[in-house]
């Protein structure tokens, strides 16, 4: 569904690159982490995926197309086959949340009638029935995110990218968008979520790609992910250390699965 | 649908700006005023030329005690002088260029002078004796005006030929040269609203910079994005082409003819059919400012 082709992403000459020749492949029904430190090349990966940018060298391809061959009038169509998720939420804060998700499909040209069977079904999947009046600053943040989603996921896009969509939200609260996003999943969708989130990636043991300074340094099934690691030192204090990503013994090198 | 949705977003575009759109229409409702005034002014010229052209003609004055050319040094014109003037324009040479001819006698001259004049208090003062007398020439074609002067000014009792195109040329510079000036101030206006129109859809652009990102992402067209905000700018510059297409429409109704027309019956003013004619290329002229200005800065400022 997604796959890079030693893709190499400069944005400036002088600095490295945000990503350096990644190879991997993310198949139809996958579900994958995007882990890393802040910096190691998340954001540009997604950005990738949408065309937002291009690739300096290598290759995108999505839903088996070279992106670099789309021409740019076919983005936006493009597009329509990728559902995004951000931390923020992004929604319309003057629509009700009916509005929210209808306008993804208003802006591509559905029919009134369509619109006001599918919304209310999505609505359901997120688990937000019997709120579509609401406003946008009257909802949690959770439920913020599930407007998001079902924005994202209301034109039934082949694949479905998260941002840190759990990122504003309290444990409890991103077990909630966990279930849903992996509700969708399970229904033939792609997920790719960029995460920091340790607990959710190691409870959820699904495929985890981790970047590090635009490298891929790991890329495993059903991985797990610390973002850091308590260390008690001989005197007793404690402090946190980031995970050194080569030296965690669970992480071997596993690239094949990119060649294969 | 997405005539419906295309038309909610310019609604709520025009609402959220609603002072930089006041501005545009106000901009361009000025400078489309002047490009307007400066069209209207050359047709009256052209009005004026085809009526007065008809009626000028060329005036051979006669001398009269003590005028100061050469051809006057003998004092005042004589009988015979006059009659081989007249002569001259019964002769086979200027017969083919001359339509008709009348002779106007100083007395004529004061009484056509008081009729000219008679708001001035000028008229008083002067006398029959002080206006020459003339023969009024109408020539077939008023371009031959040559003619006429080269076989005229030399003879004797002839004070000098006059042409009277010239006289109204000088009146059709003065106009020419308002006009001129209407088009320049009109072509810094126009500047002006070229500015103000991209500048107000950046600012569109920019406060709406979520709706627009958020319908990237879910992959509406670079036309569904980009059209209200086109519409937008040509909507406001089309308001203020209406308004300045309604004020030459005062102006000429009201004052050309209301006014104008009825003081001066003798001349031919432009009526409202002008400014019809005017209008539709004045409103044509604001869309397409203001859709190439904003199509413009959207190509900079709104990332598709």
């Amino acid at each position: 569904m997604i796959r890079f082709e030693h893709v190499t992403k400069v944005y400036d000459q002088k600095s490295r690159p945000a990503l350096d020749a990644i190879d991997v492949e993310i198949n139809r029904g996958d579900f994958a982490f995007l882990v890393g430190a802040s910096g190691s090349g998340k954001s540009t990966f997604i950005r990738l995926v949408l065309r937002e940018d291009q690739a300096s060298r290598g290759s995108v391809h999505v839903a088996g197309r070279n992106v670099a061959r789309i021409p740019n009038w076919r983005v936006p169509r493009m597009r329509r086959g990728i559902g995004v998720v951000f931390q923020d939420f992004r929604l319309l804060p003057n629509k009700d949340v009916f509005s929210n998700v209808a306008f993804a499909m208003q802006v591509i040209g559905k029919s009134r009638a369509s619109i006001r069977s599918t919304v209310p079904e999505v609505l359901k999947t997120v688990g937000l029935q019997g709120k579509e009046k609401r406003m946008p600053n009257e909802l949690s943040g959770g439920e913020q995110q599930r407007v998001a989603i079902a924005r994202a996921i209301v034109n039934q896009p082949g694949i479905l990218l998260a941002d840190e969509p759990t990122g504003n939200l309290d444990p409890a609260t991103s077990v909630g968008i966990m279930n849903i996003l992996d509700k969708i999943n399970q229904n033939g969708t792609t997920v790719v979520m960029a995460t920091h989130d340790d607990d959710i990636v190691n409870s959820m043991r699904r495929r985890v790609i981790e970047l590090s300074e635009g490298r891929l340094i790991r890329d495993e099934q059903a991985g797990e992910y610390t973002a850091m690691i308590p260390i008690i030192n001989r005197d007793g204090s404690r402090e946190l250390r980031m995970a050194d990503p080569l030296a965690q013994a669970i992480a071997p090198f596993d690239t094949e699965e990119d060649e294969a | 649908m997405r005539l419906a949705f295309i038309l909610g977003e310019i609604g709520s575009g025009l609402r959220r700006n609603l002072s930089m759109v006041v501005s545009v229409v106000l901009v361009t409702f000025i400078s489309l005023t002047f490009v307007g005034a400066a069209a209207l002014t050359q047709m009256q010229i052209t009005q004026m030329k085809g009526f007065w052209y008809d009626k000028v003609e060329v005036a051979i004055f006669l001398c009269g005690e003590d005028y100061g050319s050469q051809t006057c040094a003998d004092g005042a014109v004589t009988d015979s002088q006059r009659s081989a003037i007249k002569g001259m324009l019964d002769s086979a040479a200027v017969k083919p260029y001359v339509e008709s001819y009348e002779y106007e006698s100083q007395d004529q001259a004061l009484q056509h002078f008081r009729e000219q004049f008679k708001n001035s208090p000028i008229v008083d003062t002067v006398t029959a004796d002080q206006l020459p007398e003339s023969f009024r020439v109408k020539l077939v074609d008023p371009e031959k005006y040559d003619v006429i002067n080269e076989l005229f000014s030399s003879m004797k009792g002839v004070d000098t030929v006059i042409d009277q195109r010239e006289l109204l040329e000088k009146i059709f510079s003065i106009m020419n040269i308002a006009s001129l000036v209407a088009v320049g101030i009109a072509v810094v206006m126009i500047f002006c609203a070229v500015l103000l129109v991209a500048t107000t859809i950046r600012l569109s652009a920019f406060s709406r910079r979520r709706e627009t990102g958020i319908m990237r992402l879910v992959g509406a067209s670079k036309l569904l994005i980009q059209l209200p905000f086109v519409l937008e700018g040509v909507i406001a510059a089309l308001i203020g082409a209406v308004l300045a297409s309604g004020t030459l429409w005062a102006v000429v109704n009201y004052l050309i003819q209301g006014k104008l027309a009825v003081e001066y019956p003798d001349t031919a003013f432009i009526a409202t059919g002008e400014v019809l004619l005017v209008a539709p290329g004045l409103l044509a002229l604001g869309v397409v400012l203001a859709g190439v200005s904003s199509v413009l800065t959207l190509r900079r400022y709104l990332k598709v």
